[in-house]
């Protein structure tokens, strides 16, 4: 079930187009990475989902029907640039943002406790935002981001500006709010958190979308015939066994053993490279090299540009 | 609908709340009621001692011509000379030495007046008042003109304006009370625009800085948050006022019983008026004080005869159309820009309809029907200021609809343009923004 369309989404500013025909499909339930380079228009996207503005062409259909006013109240968007009123409390601010998404006083005040709880700040309510530092600002902004339950998810580099503990910490709330039912769209930066958390993405570069699907598949898209080896043994040996259906892509010497990144060429497969090494070393690892999202990010985005 | 009414509140209660806020409410009535209060004050104090004068009067015609006041009494010696006067003046307990050479009739700068301190201009007008009456009486004397017929001269002009209306009714009207009525709600309505606008675009730019913006417009309308911001400031101002008028009431009120029990009115117009009174006739002579009793029960009646219902509901009127039309426009500049020093190529725009609007005012008020006064109490830029003078002085119907319907018109036009330069501008950064860029965010699609 798709939860959200975007189709052929047009939007031009004065000098440039944003974005050019883009369409993406957003399932239910699922986490929803949207990546790019800086100034692909991942941002312009997303505002267009949340309705901050409006695309020159194109639709943006919510469970198959055209995104109105009200809907604004199942999303709940987090942007990369946060921001809090610096002069106002953090109790009074939270309840504030939480009635603009709708939620009643009562509801919100009853939620905001309890989260507050979970994240042990109920210290902070009374205190300026002003009074906070940068961490613990993105903490009640991530509150606010998600008390009213919201359907459907937007974190624009929900990471940056945590600390590693708080980063775990934010991952595994993401990851609990898709189990409670939630769908994410996350646009981020960090390759690591995507093919962590993400079960789909799509790239965008230079205001198109160039690439689009499930993780997985496009990894195994992506991979290169490459099989990493650790084995105990001597190099030599290791490499005399081989013959002209190999190559040696890469030789290292981690904790005492060798290893060994080598290319199946053509006609050939494992079993016929694990029959010819095993005489010769003694094994300790193999394993098929999937191509990583950084690597697959940086080779699509230069292919592009060629 | 909701949302519009939450942004309302949080504008108005955290401005409220704010700590300079409070000092202001408080510390402005206590400023103007000094205003009234302290001068009134003042008077009495510095009136209360009786000050001794000696007068060396050598062309002799003016002995016991000088009048006393409860304040101010004059002793004529004979047979002494300046010299000695001033050498024994410390210990003499005189004020001042009045000293009249014998030439005065020729010359009238003939008269000196010493004294160790200055003295003050009520005792120096007091003196050459008497002195000028004198003369001239002594001239009329000379020419045969009887006693009684000198003392019947009153040259006291006060003129009565009396209006009459279509129907033929007449009303006594007041151009003072006219003037005051109509400058002090001018300059309140130009007051508020420029203290409030300021403030909506202050608003705008710190929702700009501190990047809430982009939340708060994933929640509601960038329309509704920039009319949410001008309408709760709105009530901001309006209750600063309110405020303002109850609390120099009562600080008057509470002066008054304090330093002036003996007046005990209640109702605050009249103690104040009282108050003007009270002052004045410290100030001035004694022997005008009955015709300018006379003065104030005429300005009452034509106070009486303004016509209060339609200036309070102009005044309202005015107030919020000019204040909605200039307080969008400020939203709009807040928008366009990421820090107060970069409003000012904006700001002159605004700026020059409002202190034209301020001359213009000026001008109309002297003549509240010249051309100038008209042409710029119908343009909306300027009407809110420049009608609110002419009003109490009577404007035709037609022309106030006319000037209201401008204003109406142009403030939703502006509203509306101002809405669309907001729109995009809230999510602008780092950008110098022109005019040529304020005309092409006017024609994004929303």
């Amino acid at each position: 079930m798709e939860l959200l369309r975007a189709q052929n989404i047009e939007k031009r500013f004065v000098n440039h187009l944003a974005l050019d025909n883009v369409s993406i499909t957003i399932p239910e339930n699922s986490i929803y990475g949207l990546l790019g380079p800086n100034g692909a228009g991942k941002t312009t996207l997303i505002r267009i989902i949340n309705r901050i503005t409006a695309p020159d062409k194109g639709d943006v259909l919510l469970k198959g029907r055209p995104l109105q006013p009200n809907d604004v109240n199942i999303i709940g968007y987090l942007p990369e640039e946060r921001g809090l009123y610096r002069k106002m409390k953090v109790g009074e601010q939270a309840l504030y943002l939480a009635q603009l998404k709708g939620l009643s006083k009562r509801d919100a005040l009853k939620k905001l406790k309890y989260w507050f709880e979970k994240f042990e700040i109920q210290a902070w309510w009374d205190k300026k935002v002003e009074e906070l530092s940068k961490g613990m600002a993105q903490k009640v902004q991530f509150i606010t981001t998600i008390l009213h339950e919201p359907e459907l998810l937007i974190f624009d580099e929900p990471f940056s500006g945590f600390d590693p503990i708080n980063a775990n910490m934010l991952k595994e709330e993401i990851l609990e709010l898709k189990k409670n039912g939630s769908t994410i769209i996350f646009s981020t930066h960090n390759m690591g958190s995507v093919e962590e958390l993400c079960d789909h993405i799509t790239l965008i570069n230079k205001s198109k979308n160039i690439l689009e699907g499930q993780i997985d598949n496009i990894r195994n898209k992506y991979k290169s015939n490459i099989y990493e080896i650790s084995f105990n043994g001597e190099i030599e040996k290791f490499e005399n066994s081989l013959n002209e259906h190999y190559e040696i892509v890469e030789k290292t010497k981690v904790n005492g053993h060798h290893a060994a990144r080598i290319k199946l060429l053509n006609k050939t497969n494992e079993n016929e490279l694990l029959s010819l090494i095993i005489p010769a070393v003694e094994i300790i690892s193999f394993n098929e090299v999937i191509p990583n999202m950084n690597d697959i990010f940086i080779k699509v985005v230069n292919e592009y540009k060629n | 609908m909701n949302k519009i009414k939450l942004i309302i509140s949080r504008e108005y209660l955290s401005r409220v709340k704010k700590k300079s806020f409070i000092v202001m409410t408080i510390l402005g009535p206590i400023l103007f009621a000094a205003m009234m209060v302290v001068p009134a004050w003042l008077a009495s104090m510095e009136d209360t001692d009786v000050k001794k004068l000696a007068v060396i009067d050598d062309s002799g015609i003016f002995m016991n011509k000088i009048p006393d006041t409860d304040y101010l009494k004059f002793e004529y010696l004979e047979n002494n000379s300046l010299e000695n006067l001033k050498k024994d003046f410390s210990k003499s307990g005189y004020y001042a030495i009045l000293q009249i050479l014998p030439n005065i009739i020729e010359e009238p700068t003939a008269v000196q007046l010493f004294s160790e301190k200055q003295p003050n201009f009520s005792v120096k007008s007091h003196i050459s008042n008497a002195m000028e009456k004198e003369l001239k009486n002594r001239e009329l004397r000379k020419h045969g003109i009887d006693e009684e017929i000198i003392n019947s001269i009153k040259a006291d002009v006060s003129i009565r304006t009396i209006q009459w209306t279509e129907d033929g009714d007449t009303k006594e009207s007041s151009t003072e009370v006219a003037m005051i009525v109509g400058y002090a709600s001018g300059f309140l309505i130009y007051f508020f625009i420029f203290l409030f606008g300021a403030q909506v675009m202050r608003g705008v730019i710190e929702e700009k800085t501190s990047r809430i913006v982009e939340i708060i417009i994933s929640s509601a309308k960038p329309f509704q948050l920039m009319m949410g911001k001008i309408v709760g400031i709105a009530l901001v101002g309006l209750t600063q006022f309110l405020l303002w008028i109850v609390l120099t009431t009562a600080i008057i009120f509470g002066a008054k019983t304090a330093f002036f029990p003996d007046l005990g009115n209640t109702n605050t117009q009249e103690v104040m008026m009282q108050d003007m009174l009270q002052q004045q006739n410290m100030a001035q002579m004694e022997e005008l004080q009955s015709q300018q009793m006379d003065d104030m029960t005429q300005i009452f009646n034509s106070i009486k005869s303004i016509e209060f219902g339609k200036i309070f509901f102009s005044f309202v009127f005015f107030f919020l159309g000019g204040y909605l039309l200039y307080g969008s426009l400020f939203a709009a500049i807040g928008s366009a820009v990421d820090n107060e020093t970069d409003t000012q190529q904006f700001m002159l725009p605004i700026t020059i309809p409002l202190i034209l609007g301020i001359f213009v005012m000026m001008n109309a008020i002297q003549t509240p029907d010249s051309p100038v006064a008209f042409w710029f109490s119908i343009i909306p830029l300027t009407s809110p200021i420049v009608m609110m003078v002419r009003i109490p002085f009577g404007v035709p119907d037609w022309q106030l609809a006319l000037s209201m319907g401008l204003l109406v018109i142009t403030f939703i036009g502006t509203v509306w343009l101002a809405g669309k330069i907001y729109r995009t501008g809230i999510l602008m950064y780092g950008k110098k923004v022109n005019y040529k860029e304020l005309w092409k965010w006017l024609r994004y699609k929303s």
